[in-house]
């Protein structure tokens, strides 16, 4: 027993010595969503080229649980930055101001498209939001309004004008923030489309919620994965499947695959940008106030971010497939942010 | 045979055993069957294994190969002192941190003039990668001498840009123009009229195209129109849309535009390129994409009609920048190298830049804590469980314990991480200090396992003999034992080692899962892990992540073939047998 005993009180005296390296730390840690990341990455690394600091680590541990460690606390053993599919909730907010952390900055800094595509080879299909959700809801109101287990098999069934084939949609799983916003942006719009789900909302929003917030498990909906590369590759290979993902794994990949227009409105740079496309949702970075003049370079790094260069329609951030802010509203967040003028309360739902 | 049933010499046995009859020969075949079926079973399971092993390698080298080579433009880049060297002091400083932009639009200008169009030469200039000027940036700062003077450099291309020139761009065919083709002018938009019917083929092909499209709208609307009556306003605008395009494909004269849906159509004439976005038999409306030499007409034979078969909406680079790739190509100004950059830098957002340098650092420290820790720790336990620790209730619970925790899943090793190392001692997130420590309880009860295994197969006798000579208990395992197991154990341990090297999930809880550009240069550094880089870059959006994540994962693979080679090595050239 010595032998290991010994080991071990080795390690434990090993672990302590190196406890005392995390108490300085000159570079920005950034953690949170996986949508975010890609272009987050684009700006910590011009950020890091252009001389300012050490390039920033970021982190992609999605949007909740990247508010989960934000919120932990401040000083150096917490993160500066978060990023997020979705503007900060209610409770997050809450155990911030719990655990001190008392300034928050909200950047919104695009707008990610969120897109239905199909293969190239598919028949060209235009939807509504509210087919969409006649495709995919778990109960959905038939003729006379009443609720009833979902009976659509084909697309045709749900309107004549749409292909004959099977529903199938390949989506993210329910820990994505990707598949919140296609449940707020598609499946809660196109339920209050119907004028028996309007009074239901009215009358009991609970029950309400639960319709747009269930997604049929008959196999028309298919979870897969987070990878969106996975559902890009599975579509090219069934030309009647249907996936949901952001707009820049379209845009990266229109040789193999097309949009589906949503109420008419193609998903393209302009149409999201200008907002006549739907499915369009702001993405966001949120600083900690507290942390900036103790870890270096979280001012110059907010400059980065909102910077002409990089947000603009001709940034590097819209090569990245993110799509820009309309410039007045642009030109808002960049004095904002530049202010560090903090979240107030009141303004988080 | 037949002699058996007569050497048993009894009166009247109950049971003659007759290997000769029908009955006995037909069970013998029968078994002799059952063991060839056996041994088909066998190869089929073998076969399949391989299949799948084949199509795996296959695939994941198909995708990763390429990714090990690259392509630069080779130009001579004048390098004009007072851009990168404004103060004329020669610091290395300074010579950093200019700005090679303009250099780098000088030279693409040179290698391909007359762009006049702000779009056009924002195309040509964005074939270049972002990083292509960090090897002339180099080449100033070792020889700051070479300010000053014309060099040829290596400018790397962009991964649009590179994964053209490795196929992923368009089929292009061409064919002689048969009539003299008048081009109205040299750049801009300009016609090209030819004396003969020039564009007749291509125009046919468009009206055949539009006709399709009519007849899929056509039976749509007749579709829409059977299942009800309450899409009359729909189907009639549907069906003015027939009209309206039988009209268009009914005409074979009139001319017709062309989009970026169709294969390109472009002429190429007085050294020029321009692209038809209007055409009709006998001439073209277009955009010069490069511009004529003059606007003389061309005899029949020395111009061509080119077509771009994928069309422009299907593909990654636009016509203009396949013109400016064709014309660098034909320049022979590309250049095809390996990738050292792959294996000399850390991650990158820009595909052509990213390396695995940072991943494979990161593995290197990670895999170095692992292995100081848990090999004298998991030998040590071993060592004692086996030789010293007096069997009772409580080695047995010991026992069963590292068995249970051999098989728990890795994640929960990481969340034991976060919560001891991480919270309780306050360590570093993403450092491979706390990767190593979380893969070393990983990895420790399989260790552990092994070296028992190998300590039970040294003969008794041996450790028998040293004690009958007099040496203690320990001078007996330490001297003779031990060292006769030592094969056994590293076998054991390169296989946990290996298990290690592949492991993404626990260490997504301690924050490897990371964006990290610098590579680390010690243990409490930022750092992340070749499969977690395989994990991230999979993930990626641009299609050229998708062969570097196979390209590393070609890596990985290797580094574990090397280990477990390594331990078959050991274990062939060390093992004895008794």
């Amino acid at each position: 027993m010595t032998n290991k005993f010994l080991a071990l009180t080795a390690a434990v005296a090993a672990l302590s010595c190196f406890a005392n390296a995390a108490s300085a730390r000159d570079q920005i840690r950034i953690v949170g969503s996986s949508t975010v990341y890609p272009f987050t990455t684009a700006v910590a690394e011009q950020f890091g080229k252009s001389g300012s600091g050490k390039t920033p680590v970021v982190e992609s541990t999605g949007t909740g649980g990247g508010f989960k460690l934000f919120c932990g606390g401040v000083g150096v053993d917490h993160p500066d930055f978060s990023n997020a599919s979705r503007a900060i909730k209610k409770g997050e907010f809450e155990l911030c101001e719990k655990n001190g952390v008392k300034d928050i900055v909200e950047i919104k800094v695009g707008i990610d498209g969120l897109t239905i595509a199909q293969s190239k080879a598919g028949a060209k299909a235009s939807l509504t939001r509210m087919q969409v959700f006649q495709a995919l809801a778990e109960m959905v109101p038939d003729k006379d309004g009443k609720l009833v287990a979902n009976p659509y098999k084909n697309w045709s069934d749900i309107d004549a004008a749409l292909p004959n084939v099977k529903i199938e949609v390949l989506g993210p799983p329910p820990t994505s923030g990707t598949r919140d916003s296609f449940h707020e942006l598609f499946m809660e719009k196109g339920a209050e489309g119907f004028e028996s789900l309007k009074e239901l909302k009215k009358t009991d929003s609970k029950a309400f919620d639960k319709v747009w917030k269930s997604i049929r498990k008959d196999g028309a909906y298919v979870e897969a994965g987070e990878n969106d590369n996975v559902i890009v590759q599975k579509l090219e290979a069934n030309k009647d499947a249907y996936g949901i993902f952001g707009y820049s794994f379209l845009e990266e990949n229109t040789a193999k695959l097309k949009g589906v227009a949503i109420e008419g409105v193609e998903p393209e740079y302009d149409a999201i940008s200008s907002g006549k496309y739907k499915g369009a949702r702001p993405l966001f970075i949120y600083a900690k106030k507290q942390h900036v003049g103790v870890i270096p370079g979280m001012d110059k790094f907010i400059a980065e971010y909102v910077s002409d260069k990089a947000m603009s329609k001709d940034g590097y951030l819209a090569r990245k497939g993110l799509v820009a802010l309309p410039a007045d509203e642009a030109k808002k967040v960049a004095e904002t942010a530049t202010a560090m003028k903090t979240l107030a309360a009141d303004a988080v739902k | 045979m037949t002699d058996i049933s007569m050497d048993i010499a009894r009166p009247e046995p109950k049971f003659r055993l007759d290997l000769t009859s029908d009955a006995a020969r037909a069970r013998i075949r029968s078994r002799y069957r059952a063991e060839t079926r056996f041994k088909a079973y066998g190869i089929a399971a073998l076969t399949v294994t391989a299949l799948f092993l084949a199509v795996l390698m296959f695939d994941i080298l198909r995708n990763g190969l390429p990714a090990f080579w690259q392509h630069s433009l080779l130009l001579d880049v004048p390098v004009a002192a007072d851009i990168v060297d404004p103060a004329g002091k020669r610091e290395a400083g300074a010579i950093k941190g200019a700005d090679y932009f303009p250099l780098m639009r000088n030279a693409l200008n040179a290698a391909i003039p007359g762009i006049e169009s702000r779009s056009a030469s924002k195309q040509l200039t964005r074939v270049l990668s972002v990083g292509a000027p960090d090897r002339l940036r180099d080449m100033l700062v070792a020889d700051p001498s070479l300010i000053g003077k014309t060099i040829k450099v290596p400018l790397l291309l962009s991964d649009d840009a590179d994964l053209y020139y490795k196929g992923a761009g368009t089929g292009i065919d061409d064919r002689a123009g048969r009539g003299t083709a008048t081009p109205s002018g040299r750049t801009g938009e300009i016609t090209v009229l030819t004396s003969s019917n020039d564009f007749a083929e291509e125009l046919q092909n468009i009206k055949l195209r539009l006709k399709s499209v009519a007849d899929t709208i056509s039976r749509d609307a007749g579709r829409i129109e059977r299942s009800g009556p309450d899409q009359a306003q729909r189907v009639a605008s549907m069906r003015a849309e027939v009209a309206n395009l039988a009209n268009r494909y009914q005409q074979p004269g009139n001319a017709e535009a062309l989009d970026s849906k169709v294969p390109s159509v472009l002429v190429a004439i007085n050294g020029g390129l321009v692209k038809a976005t209007r055409l009709d038999a006998s001439g073209i409306t277009g955009d010069v994409l490069l511009p004529l030499k003059s606007a003389e007409e061309a005899k029949p034979g020395t111009w061509k009609v080119v077509h771009y078969s994928t069309p422009e909406s299907d593909r990654k680079v636009t016509d203009q920048e396949v013109a400016f790739l064709e014309r660098l190509r034909e320049a022979g100004a590309v250049d095809r190298h390996f990738n050292w950059r792959f294996f000399t830098t850390g991650d990158s957002r820009e595909p052509e830049l990213a390396g695995i340098r940072g991943a494979l650092t990161g593995t290197a420290l990670t895999l170095l804590v692992t292995l100081l820790l848990c090999l004298p720790i998991g030998v040590m336990a071993a060592v004692y469980l086996e030789e010293f620790a007096p069997k009772n209730r409580w080695t047995d619970v010991v026992e069963v314990n590292i068995n249970n925790l051999a098989a728990v899943p890795s994640i929960v090793f990481g969340l034991l991480g976060l919560a001891v190392f991480l919270n309780f001692f306050g360590l570093p997130r993403s450092a491979p200090l706390v990767g190593g420590l979380v893969l070393a309880l990983l990895v420790l009860p399989t260790i552990i396992i092994a070296a028992r295994a190998a300590l039970k197969a040294v003969p008794p006798s041996i450790k028998e003999a040293a004690l009958g000579v007099g040496a203690s208990h320990q001078q007996a395992v330490f001297h003779h034992v031990l060292p006769l197991a030592m094969p056994g154990i590293m076998t054991g341990t390169i296989i946990g080692m290996a298990h290690a090297l592949g492991e993404t999930a626990p260490l997504l809880m301690i924050g490897m899962v990371a964006f990290i550009v610098d590579v680390p240069t010690a243990f409490t550094d930022a750092a992340t892990v070749l499969p977690v880089q395989i994990y991230l870059w999979s993930d990626l959006p641009e299609p050229a992540f998708q062969s570097k994540t196979a390209a590393a994962i070609v890596v990985l693979l290797a580094f574990l073939f090397l280990m477990n080679g390594a331990a078959i090595w050991l274990r062939k050239k060390f093992e004895r047998r008794w």
